[in-house]
């Protein structure tokens, strides 16, 4: 088998269909490439098994996903259970037979689209393909609704991977989060659909206006029409609750995101910030609340009195903020700018979840924009470093040469 | 007075292979060869024609930009053969040796009352000056410019490296007459540093200001040294020396014979008893390699150590300046699926299912496949903590690759030499070629900006 696919490697080399062929072979085998320039060792890990460490951290919230979209689906039809057991009434065949035949489609869309165009341009510009989307593609599925239609999906991703992605030269070079983008596209191509309280559960668009209708309101949503929610902390915390797919359980994104720390993939000081800057934006409402300044009537009045921390518990922050704000490519790029990068998603992402009018939500918003700005908070940060070596550059002991007067003319005109 | 350097920032790649701390002399090697590449951006002037003789310690060539900058041989014998390359550019000298070595014998200039411009012109005609090394630009020191300070590492932390320590051992005297000397060249200080409790010779040499450092790799690269004692400014210069070289210095300021004997460590896990030889610059390295014995027939050997020395083969010579020759397995295969499996047998400054952070002791047998292929820089902050300059690497680099000058003044590139970025370029997940980017780089900024 390995002798056989070197030999197919050999035959393609040159040709256009190579990068397809290697990209199919490297998933098999790690090539037998060996050192040319420079050191003659290398490190074990390379762009797959970076992507793979946060494809794995993603695997929790996938599979709790499913069975919470047929959990979902269930309750809505015959009431949510009184006295719950995660056996009976959320880890079983049939929330998980739901899950599967509503979230697979959404996955097998999402790499097939993402990963065709990815070829096709590797192809066409006869470059490798690159691992990028492995986890793009992952993550789409898990921050869309359950009822996303697959046509919308695949023309949003299509729309996400080019614009957001192969226009830019693809993976490493893009400026906006590509798996964002695409949420982006779907929320403001397709408004109605991606909002509102249908399509959180399964099958409650088509069954709406028939005597079997259901629905099914996220926490934010009900807040933002100033009525009550039903779900207890402890269902938020460990994500019984409607939402995106992967979104819900923030036990699970918390092991994640200690998962992707510890194995050094994603930078803590993102998540510690932007955690730090949601906790910020919240205490800054409700003292604005407690203070007395905002008349009960208002309509931000609900959303602004929710306690501060339970922020993180509800709505794509948690998951926002670990699997998204810390992509490496589109974030800061410094460790002092990452601090700033991280605090300000935080801080933004509650501020647009209170303020924003016809959609309760704000973290793709945040992140998107504070992609845009990260270029220019390393700027500031280079900057820092460039002025310090100017400093010492005013201190320097420079020795006229021996010989050459241009030279010594050269240095009087600069 | 000594002052202590701490590095904390940096990774130790233990390998198994390290040279045995004993001295074996090499085979009389029958052809010695300067290879050209060695001298980075110098440009050969043949000061002999082929089929001539010369002795040991006479100038074979001159730099074309700088008449008076020699370039001896190390042995004594006849030129056999000029190898030339593309557009006639001269590759390698190869010098068939005389059973009788014959040495130039110079006059010695007197090291107590000589001047500096006396040493300088003394260096550059015996062929010590090449030893002497320039930042910026990492090459051959410009002989008109002064530097304002020296630095020398005798610090050994490169993996299966001569370790500095051993290969110094008895050389005080030249060690004191290269001091003695090079310290005329400047109007600065001459920094050396070394292990923070090392035994080194350097501890009672007069005329230095020495240091002691700790920490992983890359704390004995004097690049790393330079930037926590007194870094390199625009415009400023710097010299750095090996301290194996500076013992040649030595023995040519002291007795006037260009000695190119010295002491290399062979190394590495295709080796079967690896140790240190006694040899000269130039000489055959199968002069010793077979001495040792190897494991597998087919191997990567490099003149140097793993992390920046050069490709050679066991046909190839000894580089001007290495004092290490290490052989490791060539990795020239596939692996099942090698991108998700739990690696335990490699080294990695990550945790993704790799393991090396579990035994940081571990020796690791690490063969030069690149374990994936080339990408775009992804992952950022994974430089940051094996990069212990006041620099951000990966900014530098990308600076280097879109060749913004202004840039890659700003950021720093005075201050390195590409030897620097082989620990960055040893962890990168985009298999990114630091080494060379960074070379580029200078060699940009050098003819942009002179």
């Amino acid at each position: 088998m390995k002798d056989k696919l070197h030999q197919l490697k050999l035959k393609y080399q040159g040709k256009k269909m190579a990068p397809a062929f290697n990209a199919l072979h490297t998933f098999l085998y790690t090539p037998n490439e060996t050192t040319h320039s420079g050191s003659h060792v290398r490190a074990a890990d390379d762009l797959k098994r970076t992507m793979n460490t946060v494809i794995l951290a993603l695997v929790p919230c996938l599979l709790f996903g499913m069975f919470n979209t047929g959990y979902q689906h269930f309750s809505a039809i015959n009431g949510f259970p009184e006295n719950f057991s995660l056996m009976e009434h959320f880890l079983t065949w049939d929330n998980l037979w739901v899950g599967l035949v509503t979230v697979l489609p959404l996955v097998i869309v999402s790499y097939g689209v993402g990963l065709a165009i990815e070829f096709l341009f590797a192809v066409n510009k006869g470059h490798e393909v690159e691992e990028g989307y492995l986890v793009t593609g992952m993550l789409v599925p898990l921050i869309v609704p359950v009822d996303t239609p697959l046509w919308m999906l695949a023309i949003a991703v299509a729309f996400g991977v080019v614009i957001g992605k192969e226009v830019f030269g693809g993976t490493g070079m893009n400026i906006l989060n590509p798996a964002l983008t695409i949420r982006a596209f779907l929320f403001f191509a397709y408004p109605t659909w991606m909002s509102g309280d249908k399509v959180w559960v399964h099958e409650a668009v088509e069954r709406a206006g028939t005597a079997d209708a259901i629905s099914g309101e996220t926490v934010l949503g009900s807040l933002a029409q100033g009525s009550d929610y039903s779900y207890s902390l402890a269902d938020m915390f460990y994500g019984f609750i409607p939402g995106s797919i992967g979104e819900t359980s923030t036990l699970l994104i918390l092991l994640g995101g200690l998962f992707l720390v510890f194995t050094k993939i994603a930078s803590w000081r993102i998540m510690v910030s932007a955690v730090v800057g949601a906790l910020v934006m919240g205490l800054i409402f409700n003292g604005v609340v407690n203070a007395g300044w905002l008349p009960e009537y208002s309509k931000f009045y609900t959303l602004m009195s929710f306690p501060y921390w339970q922020h993180l518990l509800v709505g794509g922050l948690a998951f926002g903020i670990v699997f998204m704000a810390t992509d490496p490519v589109t974030g800061s790029q410094t460790n002092k700018g990452k601090w700033y990068y991280g605090f300000f998603i935080g801080f933004l992402s509650v501020m647009i979840r209170v303020f924003n009018p016809g959609y309760p939500e704000g973290v793709f918003l945040a992140i998107l924009l504070m992609n845009v700005f990260a270029p220019t908070i390393d700027h500031y940060v280079l900057k820092g470093n460039i002025k310090k070596r100017l400093k010492r550059f005013k201190t320097a002991t420079i020795y006229p040469k021996a010989s050459d007067e241009v030279d010594t003319l050269k240095t009087e005109t600069a | 007075m000594s002052k202590d350097i701490r590095i904390r920032k940096g990774l130790n790649i233990n390998l198994v292979g390290a040279a045995e701390q004993t001295i074996a002399k090499a085979v009389t090697s029958n052809v010695y060869a300067l290879n050209l590449d060695d001298f980075h951006g110098i440009t050969p002037k043949m000061l002999i024609k082929q089929g001539e003789d010369i002795k040991a310690g006479e100038p074979l060539f001159y730099n074309k930009n700088n008449e008076e900058m020699h370039f001896v041989s190390p042995v004594s014998g006849e030129l056999v053969e000029i190898v030339r390359g593309a557009r006639r550019k001269i590759l390698t000298l190869k010098i068939l040796a005389d059973k009788e070595q014959a040495y130039v014998i110079n006059k010695v200039p007197d090291l107590d009352t000589a001047d500096g411009e006396a040493i300088k012109s003394y260096l550059l005609q015996c062929g010590g000056w090449p030893f002497i090394k320039q930042r910026p630009y990492d090459m051959i020191a410009d002989p008109n410019v002064t530097p304002k300070a020296i630095f020398i590492s005798a610090y050994t932390t490169a993996p299966l490296a001569a370790d500095a320590d051993f290969v110094l051992k008895d050389k005080e005297q030249e060690i004191q007459a290269a001091i003695m000397g090079l310290g005329k060249l400047t109007p600065g200080k001459i920094h050396v540093s070394i292990g923070k409790s090392s035994r080194s010779p350097f501890n009672d040499i007069k005329g230095i200001e020495l240091h002691k450092v700790s920490g992983p790799h890359p704390a004995g690269l004097v690049g790393t040294q330079i930037n926590k004692i007194d870094p390199v400014n625009k415009g400023e210069t710097v010299w750095t020396i090996s301290p194996q070289d500076l013992v040649m210095l030595g023995e040519l300021l002291l007795t006037g014979k260009f000695n190119a004997e010295r002491i290399v460590a062979l190394a590495g896990s295709v080796i079967k008893a690896p140790k240190y030889y006694t040899t000269k610059i130039g000489a055959e390295i199968s002069t010793f390699l077979y001495a040792s014995g190897v494991n597998e027939d087919r191997f990567r050997l490099i003149n140097g150590d793993v992390l920046t020395g050069s490709k050679t083969n066991t046909e190839g010579y000894l580089g001007f300046y290495n004092n290490t020759v290490t052989a490791i397995p060539e990795g020239d295969d596939y692996e099942f699926f090698g991108w998700n499996k739990p690696v335990f047998d490699k080294i990695s400054s990550t945790r993704a299912l790799t393991f090396s952070w579990l035994q940081p002791k571990k020796k690791y047998d690490l063969d030069t496949n690149t374990n994936g292929e080339h990408r775009a820089f992804v992952l950022t902050g994974r430089y940051e903590e094996v990069f212990p300059l006041d620099i951000y690497p990966l900014q530098l680099l990308k600076a280097c690759m879109v060749k913004d000058l202004d840039e890659m003044e700003q950021l720093g590139l005075y201050e390195v030499a590409p030897e620097d970025f082989s620990l960055t370029e040893f962890i990168c997940i985009s298999k990114q070629p630091h080494q060379q980017i960074i070379r580029e780089g200078l060699d940009l900024l050098q003819k942009e900006l002179g």
